[in-house]
């Protein structure tokens, strides 16, 4: 196939934006996505078939037909899991990636986000580090893509939040019952609520409507196109310039470099499973935590016998996601509304500067819980069936609110993305394998953060409360991050400060993948923020057929 | 699973079915289908509001059987043959024909016996997911437990 300047792999929330910033400069470029290109009318409000329950399978991909991977538990037994089943660490796979489904989130990482080693000094059993960079090297892209992409929501009231020049673009959504419940009792306590900023229209913005505000939100592609994802914002600029191509359904087996060490574009089975050649003066891979690891321990070579930038074994390391702890509460009486999304009401007073810690967590209200994700949430004492289990849930699902957020994760060497030497996937590519543990200190901050969401419910009246726990293993998931650390040092990353692959000046990392701590809230913004900052970066080192 | 793909998977069930028995269940045979039906009894039982049985549980689980489950057709079968041996073992009748009380006490041994956990354990996760999930996969009839929590049902597209 013609040769073209840039090959991007994955178009999701940093691919996308990546595809449009070279796009808008003049690049061409091609954007391979392995998913397929859902719209709002794909929405169907299935509650057994989403991104986040996937009883009846993954609503917007991969499929489990072609796409397992292998998941090494605690005591080291490997078995071979389905995309939509417990242990993969699934994000979706199409375009816009997790941005079609996600509950949107928009949060700025804080300052001390960027700086957890010397905050907090080193942590024994954890890679805990500092980032290249800091929280005002990205304050400029985390607007952009505040504005571009377009987020609601109100953090005036948030004392502790990182200083920003300009206000977020839409106000919040009114306030459900949740939040004229917890707000007064978070002011109590002395806490500082405010109104989560999230990727959503509240009002028109971008050529699209604001939320009408159903319950089938994360997890689901939004049936008004009210969420705002790569796929309704940069992707259609992106195709809009006319230099970009995007070719759904493709999967990438490979990144070709030569002899004397440079990427030279990538082989991937297109969509009636040809395998195709893609020359390009760049590779940015953009493939979220697991596959972009996988994709880069798939490309070996003489010169490159443990796949690409993986000189010192740092490639899949220090793999990491979110665990989620937090308590649940009964209030007194029926507080069920019905207005979603439901998240509407977050404090940042524990997310760092608590005593003998090293981090902490954002608390928000929980999205609203359909019934049959309610199931998974009752007390530890309610039988699992039987009469008293449904008259548990008669009696209190609509009394019930639900509080929890992210832990901080102390990342950890040994949590890890590999590649399977005997199991291959649909096109004969090894598949990722995942293994490792959790570090105790963050079951420890997690447990914190439970028992201040379970005050904070008491304190707004609930008549019974019970926490929710975080337990050991590797978390990954929807939050997948860490795998191709971001560093001064060869020695100890894997890309540089502008997420190049220290090795192979023409080859870029730009996800979440890069990310050396993950802070104690959803990813998404910063990966866009980032991505947007090193689209910057490689535009201006950009000399017309070649980078540098 | 693709719409087309479903529709296959959906008619191959079928006719598997016809082809074994009379029975007018997708996968089940008459026989499992009310030893299934009888132990969902117990796991959401009818009150003043109606039960697994009564919001076609069991139609999601035979259902699903015929494809996203298929994979579970041989952990049923096992699943069924153990209620039935321990309810023989213990009342010389099937599983079915025992009266409730004593149906609920083979539950509970079926439940604490490691063999047969994780069977018990999938019955109860797939009754939750047939009574409280979405009525377009044959469970949740009426949007009976919809309406006994006092959840609207889906607004229509632009809904305001």
């Amino acid at each position: 196939m013609n040769r073209v300047n840039a090959v991007v792999v994955g178009a999701g929330a940093g691919g996308g934006i990546v595809a449009k910033e070279l796009a808008e400069a003049g690049l061409s470029v091609v954007l391979l996505e392995r998913g397929k290109w859902y719209t709002a009318f794909d929405c169907r409000k299935d509650d057994l078939r989403n991104q986040r329950t996937s009883v009846l399978g993954n609503a917007f991909g991969p499929d489990d037909e072609r796409n397992p991977r292998v998941a090494v538990d605690l005591k080291g037994r490997a078995r071979v899991v389905r995309a939509s089943g417990p242990g993969y660490s699934n994000n979706a796979a199409c375009v816009g990636g997790g941005t079609v489904s996600y509950g949107a989130m928009a949060w700025r990482y804080m300052e001390r986000d960027f700086r957890m080693r010397s905050t907090y000094g080193q942590v024994a059993g954890s890679t805990l580090e500092d980032w290249p960079i800091s929280y005002d090297d990205l304050e400029p892209y985390y607007e952009k893509a505040e504005w571009e992409i377009g987020v609601s929501g109100d953090d005036s009231g948030n004392p502790f939040r990182a200083p920003r020049r300009k206000p977020l673009p839409m106000p919040p959504l009114a306030p459900n019952r949740e939040f004229e419940i917890l707000q007064p009792a978070a002011k109590r306590l002395g806490l500082h609520p405010f109104h989560i900023p999230m990727l959503r229209n509240s009002v028109p913005y971008g050529g699209r409507g604001p939320c009408m505000r159903c319950r089938w939100c994360v997890g689901f592609a939004c049936e008004v196109n009210a969420k705002c994802g790569t796929q309704n914002t940069v992707i259609p600029k992106a195709l809009a310039t006319g230099n970009c191509d995007l070719r759904t359904e493709c999967m990438t087996r490979e990144i070709l470099t030569d002899e004397r060490g440079r990427a030279t574009g990538v082989e991937y089975f297109d969509v009636h499973d040809r395998l195709q050649r893609q020359d390009a003066d760049l590779v940015v891979v953009s493939s979220a935590a697991v596959e972009s690891a996988r994709l880069l321990l798939n490309s070996k070579s003489p010169l490159f016998p443990t796949g690409l930038g993986n000189r010192y074994d740092w490639v899949g390391r220090n793999f990491q996601g979110h665990s989620y702890t937090g308590a649940f509460g009964i209030m007194p009486d029926d507080i069920y509304d019905d207005l979603g999304p439901g998240a509407s009401i977050a404090i940042c007073d524990y997310n760092h500067g608590n005593p003998g810690l090293a981090g902490g967590a954002m608390l928000a209200n929980e999205f609203i819980r359909l019934p049959y994700q309610f199931v998974g949430m009752l007390p530890p004492d309610v039988p699992k069936w039987g009469r008293e289990h449904k008259d548990f849930m008669r009696s209190f699902y609509r009394r019930a609110i639900a509080i929890q957020g992210p832990t901080q994760e102390m990342p950890m060497f040994n949590a890890r993305v590999e590649v399977d030497p005997k199991v291959p996937d649909y096109w004969g590519i090894p598949v990722a394998r995942l293994s490792g543990d959790k570090h105790p200190h963050t079951i420890e901050i997690g447990a914190f953060a439970a028992a201040k969401a379970e005050a904070w419910l008491k304190e707004a009246g609930a008549v019974r409360t019970w926490k929710k726990l975080a337990g050991p293993g590797f978390t990954g998931g929807q939050h997948q991050a860490g795998t191709c650390r971001m560093g001064d040092d060869p020695k100890t990353s894997v890309v540089n400060r502008y997420c190049q692959v220290h090795e192979i000046d023409n080859l870029f990392v730009i996800d979440g993948s890069v990310q050396v701590t993950n802070g104690g809230f959803n990813p998404v913004l910063t990966i866009m923020a980032n991505a947007y900052r090193a689209s910057d970066h490689l535009i201006k080192g950009w000399k017309g057929t070649r980078y540098r | 699973m693709d719409r087309r793909r479903f529709i296959v998977a959906g008619l191959a069930g079928t006719a598997a079915g016809c082809a074994h028995s009379k029975s007018p269940w997708r996968h089940f045979t008459v026989e499992e289908a009310r030893t299934v039906g009888a132990a969902c009894a117990h796991i959401i039982p009818q009150d003043q509001d109606p039960g697994a049985v009564q919001a076609g549980v069991v139609v999601f689980i035979d259902r699903q059987l015929t494809c996203f489950y298929k994979p579970l057709r041989k952990a049923y079968r096992q699943g069924i043959a153990a209620l039935d041996q321990e309810s023989a073992n213990s009342a010389g009748r099937a599983f079915a024909d025992l009266p409730a009380a004593s149906q609920l006490d083979v539950l509970r041994r079926i439940e604490r016996n490691p063999d047969t956990k994780p069977f018990f354990d999938m019955l109860v996760a797939h009754s939750m997911q047939g009574f409280y999930g979405d009525p377009r996969h044959g469970g949740n009839r009426e949007r009976a437990s919809w309406k006994m929590l006092g959840v609207a049902s889906p607004p229509l597209r632009g809904r305001a």
